[in-house]
């Protein structure tokens, strides 16, 4: 959180909304430690992260939804996948939730 | 509309201890509530989880994870029930950053503030020169102070605690033997010096002839840093911090000071320098 204070201060002084992800739980082997942070803003910026980089572009693209949708938060599980070369999934095994909700409390 | 969130970043901005504690299992209705909770005799609670009760019994456990430094998921029932898992409830802990205190103005004091900053540290450097100890000297640094280190340590060692470190790298022994000897006297997570291996003989008996027992001269690390073969003040600034991390994890990492033999060798070198 503390990493992205400066992020959401800017695109807020520009008037934009934010959406704000956050690890909050992991299982198995999994790259960020719960807490890890990741904001994006409505015209689609980002900073920070959630992962090693394997579902960043999907936790961006809950992000934008929830901002442009009811708004209510979401909790979206991110695990291994192997099913398809190129779903999104993390490929060290484990499991990692990530709360997606507008930055707005 | 934003008032637990300016009050979690005025405490993060501030680097002071907060938590924030949000439903991430549970009723519809709970789910995504927040409370922000800051520490100290007037403990503060903003926001609310739905429930009265439930704020209550959390709150308070969200202080105790707080001051363990701990972020951990925790289930009740819908009033706070122990034993009941109707709501999970993630509790962030946000302490403030751990501190480093570098003994010796020295070039390795530049290098190893530079890390210890990308680790997260709060720097200070502390050296009794004030040719040396100055300001444009260590930019990097939060704070540099001119003060005789055992000085320097009666006045902040009661604030030392376990993730905390000091790191001695004046390698005087008027300087490192009184600084080793109030840093023991502290509950300092992590105590290194710096110093070949006759330095460091050396100053273990000027720290046993100070009255240094077998269990102080245990606690500190030295020669400091892991046994890599570091060469250049920043190669040794991360053998050092690798150090730091090892010793806090109890991983089995190969320090120097449990190694024998010259802590440089001659074989040809090539060092990596920085940009």
């Amino acid at each position: 959180m503390r990493e992205v204070l400066a992020d959401i201060d800017r695109w807020r002084s520009q008037g934009k909304r934010v959406a704000l992800a956050r690890v909050v739980g992991t299982e198995g082997s999994s790259p960020r430690l719960p807490g890890a942070t990741m904001v994006v803003s409505d015209s689609g910026e980002v900073a920070g992260s959630v992962s090693g980089g394997c579902v960043e572009a999907a936790v961006v693209t809950e992000a934008l939804d929830v901002l442009a949708g009811d708004g209510r938060p979401r909790l979206c599980s991110f695990g291994y996948s192997d099913d398809e070369a190129f779903a999104v999934g993390l490929t060290c095994g484990g499991t990692i939730r990530v709360m997606v909700e507008p930055l707005e409390w | 509309m934003s008032r637990l969130f300016e009050a979690l970043a005025a405490a993060l901005r501030a680097e002071e201890p907060v938590a924030l504690v949000e439903v991430v299992e549970g009723p519809e209705d709970l789910f995504g509530g927040k409370i922000v909770v800051r520490p100290g005799a007037d403990a503060v609670v903003l926001g609310s989880l739905g429930d009265p009760d439930l704020d209550r019994v959390v709150s308070r456990d969200a202080l105790g994870e707080l001051a363990a430094g701990m972020s951990v998921t925790r289930h009740y029932g819908l009033h706070g029930e122990a034993r009941a898992r109707d709501v999970g409830v993630f509790i962030e802990s946000f302490a403030p950053p751990p501190r480093m205190v570098i003994f010796g103005a020295v070039d390795f004091t530049a290098a190893l503030a530079r890390v210890a900053k990308v680790l997260g540290y709060h720097v200070t450097v502390c050296d009794a020169r004030p040719v040396f100890a100055t300001r444009a000297r260590f930019p990097m640094a939060d704070e540099v102070v001119v003060a005789w280190p055992d000085r320097h340590l009666a006045e902040i060692g009661p604030t030392l605690g376990v993730r905390d470190a000091v790191c001695v790298l004046t390698h005087d022994p008027k300087f490192d033997v009184p600084a080793i000897a109030a840093a023991l006297a502290t509950g300092v997570g992590y105590l290194g010096a710096m110093g070949s291996r006759r330095t460091t003989l050396e100053r273990e008996a000027r720290l046993r002839e100070a009255g240094v027992d077998p269990a102080g001269l245990g606690r500190v690390m030295a020669p400091i840093g892991l046994d890599v073969g570091a060469r250049t003040p920043e190669e040794t600034a991360v053998a050092i911090c690798a150090e730091i991390i090892a010793c806090r994890t109890g991983r089995a990492a190969p320090s120097l000071r449990d190694a024998s033999g010259p802590i440089h060798r001659d074989s040809p070198v090539r060092t990596v320098s920085p940009t």
